[in-house]
């Protein structure tokens, strides 16, 4: 069984972001780059997955699509246990594309399972894992808080509103996968940092794709009034001001 | 030309996102000058479907093929992509839940759509077509121009009101036989989460961090989260440590939701907290150091032990309500 985790290069969480240009472009001056908190996440259960062997994983490769600077986020999945990679070598576009450029790349590459974070960190889009599932005709499951395999067959817990589905799905397939699929993202060890150096990143030229949404411009938060103080021993005023002020009861 | 809205339901039943999504499509439809069309999955009573009228859908049509039993993402997307053909769809809606999650990008490359996900506002222009949508992770919003003929959007929970626009009910029973190929998934089991608000449904949530010290001081905050009709939440160390359900988590990683009020108890605010609650309406913060950055994102704060202050809530609550 081959395991593939997709990954994304985004701007460390607790990143203040600024933007250039007139808010078209975010300011990457200073930024730290990471892999996305929840591909980091599928990673680890990925190699969670290979760790037991009666699971029968024989490799987990990570895909990226972006330019040689995410080199450094790509060796981290190295170094925390990926056994390659392949780089779509192209600036990532919008979902589409980047979904399009992944299909592409790993069409011929028989992952029998592939993993996505639920979303990224950066545009909160939601939908790499779904568009690359109907790129390549494989089912998908969204929403996944857990994967087992038991008997070669993958056992999938999904989230839904108000409870959960336990599923089983026909490989290959794509999982999308959110909180509780793994405990915390595994870190590298030294070993792994130094192994990292000398596995293969597989580059791959991209397709020409036409991105279907483009961003325009960027905003800040409305900055919301500062906030207004009572007395601890004045619960009763912070109640009357919830109901007559802010109108919320 | 239509804009097309897809429905599920819960048990046969609609709940408020349903209404949020048909109030939503129906002011996009106005915008272009289209009619609003709501497409429901699964079994539901007429007298639910003719709900959505009210909301100003002017046509319902209502798929309740036996063997599509069960959400197969692969089935559903094709069976939403015919009714967005056959009814001439130029913007597709559906919630920015996980089957909306599920949905909208298989639909977007079928459509060959593009997609702005977690809306929360109606598009600021028609031509061109361009929405407004948070990006990293509440940080910052960003205009996001769809450039194809579909467009789809999903749209945020709680975020926009409810609109009644009463149209005339008009049920189309439509027959479509899933391609059963395509069905490679199998649900084995459904366990539901029973007699609790959804933290993501509720108006009003009452959230504990660590600055409640201990999983058993948790008495008076759902005693006030009952009292208010609220949903009970927790932040991620909470989670973590086991005091309180991962189904509680909100932030970054947990639970991204947008009520009207949120009671941020004992909770110092980092970023990852923040991502998942800065939507909310009005954020009352409870915390003993004055600097927490949670009294940045906070409309009222109270500068206080959470103990100490819960109680005095809890009172305090009791005697609005009795008046």
């Amino acid at each position: 069984m081959k395991i593939l985790v997709c990954v994304s290069n985004v701007p460390d969480t607790t990143t203040k972001v600024k933007f250039v240009d007139e808010f078209k472009k975010l300011d990457v001056n200073g930024i730290q780059w990471i892999i996305n908190p929840w591909d980091e996440l599928a990673l680890t259960r990925a190699l969670e997955l290979k760790d037991d062997a009666s699971n029968g994983v024989q490799t987990v490769t990570v895909a990226h699509v972006g330019l040689v600077s995410s080199d450094p986020t790509i060796r981290k999945a190295l170094a925390i246990g990926a056994d390659d990679a392949i780089r779509v070598n192209i600036e990532a576009g919008d979902a589409y594309t980047i979904a399009a450029q992944l299909a592409e790349a790993v069409r011929n590459e028989n992952f029998d399972v592939i993993l996505c974070g639920i979303e990224s960190s950066d545009h909160n889009g939601s939908t790499v894992g779904g568009m690359l599932a109907e790129f390549l005709g494989y089912p998908s499951v969204t929403g996944v808080s857990s994967v087992k395999i038991e008997g070669g067959l993958a056992v999938i817990t999904r989230e839904i509103d108000g409870g959960k589905e336990i599923l089983s799905v026909l490989s290959p397939f794509v999982a999308v996968v959110q909180k509780g699929i793994a405990k915390e993202p595994r870190i590298a060890a030294m070993r792994g940092i130094m192994t990292a150096r000398t596995k293969l990143i597989k580059v791959i030229e991209p397709q020409v794709i036409e991105s279907l949404t483009e961003v325009i411009s960027f905003e800040m938060p409305m900055t919301r009034a500062a906030c207004k103080y009572v007395g601890a021993d004045d619960a009763g005023q912070l109640i009357a001001l919830l109901q007559n002020e802010a109108k919320v009861f | 030309m239509s804009v097309l809205v897809f429905l599920e339901n819960w048990d046969g039943k609609f709940k408020k996102l349903s209404f949020e999504l048909v109030s939503y499509a129906s002011k996009v439809a106005e915008m272009l000058g289209d009619h609003t069309v709501a497409l429901s999955i699964g079994k539901v009573d007429a007298s639910e479907l003719e709900k959505l009228s009210t909301f100003g859908a002017e046509k319902v049509i209502s798929i309740e093929n036996e063997t599509i039993k069960a959400f197969d993402e692969q089935t559903y997307s094709s069976i939403i992509a015919e009714v967005a053909h056959k009814s001439g769809a130029k913007v597709l809606i559906l919630s920015n839940n996980n089957s909306g999650k599920a949905l909208a990008p298989r639909l977007s490359v079928r459509l060959k759509a593009g997609v702005a996900s977690g809306v929360s506002k109606l598009p600021a222009s028609a031509n061109p077509f361009v929405v407004y949508k948070k990006v990293y992770s509440g940080k910052a919003f960003a205009n996001v121009e769809i450039k194809t003929d579909i467009k789809i959007l999903t749209l945020a929970q709680n975020s926009f009101e409810l609109t009644e626009s009463p149209k005339a009910f008009v049920l189309e029973k439509m027959d479509i036989q899933p391609d059963s190929n395509l069905m490679k998934t199998q649900v084995k089991e459904v366990q539901k989460q029973s007699g609790k608000i959804l933290i993501t449904d509720a108006d009003i949530v009452v959230s504990g961090g660590r600055g409640m010290k201990s999983p058993d001081n948790w008495g008076p905050l759902v005693e006030l989260a009952d009292l208010l009709g609220a949903a009970t939440a927790c932040s991620r160390p909470v989670s973590d440590e086991g005091w309180r359900s991962h189904d509680e988590h909100t932030g970054q990683t947990g639970k991204i939701i947008a009520p009207n009020l949120y009671f941020a108890i004992g909770i110092s605010g980092a970023t990852q907290h923040l991502a998942g609650i800065s939507s909310s309406k009005i954020i009352v913060a409870i915390n003993t150091d004055k600097d927490a950055p949670i009294f940045e994102a906070a409309q009222y704060g109270i500068v206080g032990d959470a103990l100490k202050v819960l109680p005095k809530l809890v009172e305090a609550v009791k005697e609005m309500k009795s008046k």
